[in-house]
């Protein structure tokens, strides 16, 4: 293992009710979140390529818990995202470092499927900071009833030398959608988008 | 069709000279334009809402200009944008949904066809709840180099009968962007992904 992890933690949320109808089946969400070592703190990095291969080990790592925590198989998953906050440390590029060139490959490979863009946000920020991480469908971006967010966060992360990394996955969209647009069943499943 | 009643506007402007490596040629700025509008929802479940996202129109609209002109008044300097919506207690997370029509449809009528899909989140939250909005490019989704975030927050709001609406434009990539990926310079602008 590259990544030097000091937790990780795993957050599911469990939809029953919303403004008092019953959500029937509940709507669920979970993020897993690793709180690592940044290898690069301190100092001005140009080679990035130790927390690329920290990514690709994360986002394995990270999708199977996430889909653990829902207790679904990983193809019954229908929307994701990913997040990552920095350290006050570290550069809001080493983020990028760890979510953008390798980590979706093994998270897809965990879903079964994943044609969609993985929507994505990232910051630097002290312990306790908030990530929001955004989610969209995993095989249409287009899926109106699937944008959505989930908020984590941690007291204790990111120190200053760490590396805050959560991806998020979902068995539903959000609770009770109706404001149209492309609908699930519509779904090609062929450009990511529609 | 309810009224549109806005209570506050904010407008947020970062540049970003360097972040601990070699200071670009061109700072990177990020602006932000919210607003804070009573929802005509809250307070109990009403299942027609699609329309008031037309009503929204014109306040996205004016929220967008307001973007181009603290970025200077030159919309060709856009390269980069996202929205976000958080509802006040008595609201539901549907109700940020409907910013999803109106805050795109303005953005990329002020931008003159922006073809990306508009990176979005939301959620639901008290007064100073911090949104961190996600930024993709206005063109093609999957340029690595403008994969980013700007959080934003406002102390007073939302009140529990409130929505704070968010538009984010961005001038170009991070400030120090090097993973690699597809670059700005190699988009096809075809089909809002490469």
């Amino acid at each position: 293992m590259k990544a030097k992890i000091r937790k990780i933690a795993t957050f599911v949320e469990e939809i029953q009710r919303e403004m008092d109808r019953e959500i029937s089946p509940p709507s669920r969400r979970a993020a897993a979140v690793a709180v690592i070592e940044n290898p690069c703190a301190g100092t001005y990095v140009e080679d990035l390529s130790e927390l690329m291969a920290i990514g690709e080990e994360l986002g394995e790592l990270l999708a199977a818990r996430a889909v653990a925590a829902l207790g679904i198989p990983g193809p019954s998953a229908e929307s994701y995202g990913k997040a990552a906050a920095v350290g006050e440390n570290g550069e809001l590029e080493h983020a990028a470092a760890i979510l953008h060139p390798k980590l979706g490959t093994p998270v897809r490979r965990v879903l079964g499927k994943g044609a969609a863009l993985i929507p994505s946000s990232k910051k630097r920020g002290g312990m306790g900071v908030v990530l929001d991480i955004p989610l969209g469908h995993k095989d249409a971006a287009f899926v109106r009833s699937h944008f959505d967010g989930m908020e984590v966060r941690l007291n204790d992360a990111p120190r200053a030398n760490e590396i805050m990394v959560a991806v998020a996955v979902t068995d539903s969209g959000r609770p009770l959608p109706r404001v149209g647009g492309l609908t699930k069943d519509q779904i090609k499943g062929e450009d990511g988008l529609r | 069709m309810p009224e549109v009643v806005v209570r506050k506007k904010v407008t947020c402007v970062e540049e970003i000279f360097h972040e601990n490596g070699p200071a670009a040629g061109k700072p990177l700025r990020r602006a932000a334009a919210l607003a804070v509008i009573r929802n005509p929802f809250a307070g109990s479940y009403i299942e027609n809402i699609e329309s008031f996202m037309d009503d929204l129109k014109p306040l996205g609209l004016a929220m967008a200009r307001s973007l181009v002109a603290a970025l200077g008044g030159d919309a060709t300097v856009v390269e980069g944008y996202g929205k976000g919506a958080i509802v006040g207690s008595a609201g539901e997370l549907e109700h940020g949904a409907l910013w999803h029509v109106p805050g795109g449809y303005a953005m990329r009528e002020v931008l003159g066809g922006a073809k990306a899909i508009v990176a979005s989140t939301k959620k639901v939250g008290g007064p100073g709840t911090r949104l961190d909005v996600p930024v993709t490019h206005i063109n093609a989704s999957y340029v690595r180099s403008h994969f980013d975030a700007m959080e934003v927050a406002i102390n007073d709001a939302p009140r529990a009968d409130e929505i704070l609406l968010a538009l984010v434009m961005t001038t170009g990539a991070r400030i120090h962007a090097r993973v690699g990926g597809l670059k700005a310079s190699e988009i096809k602008g075809e089909d809002g992904l490469r």
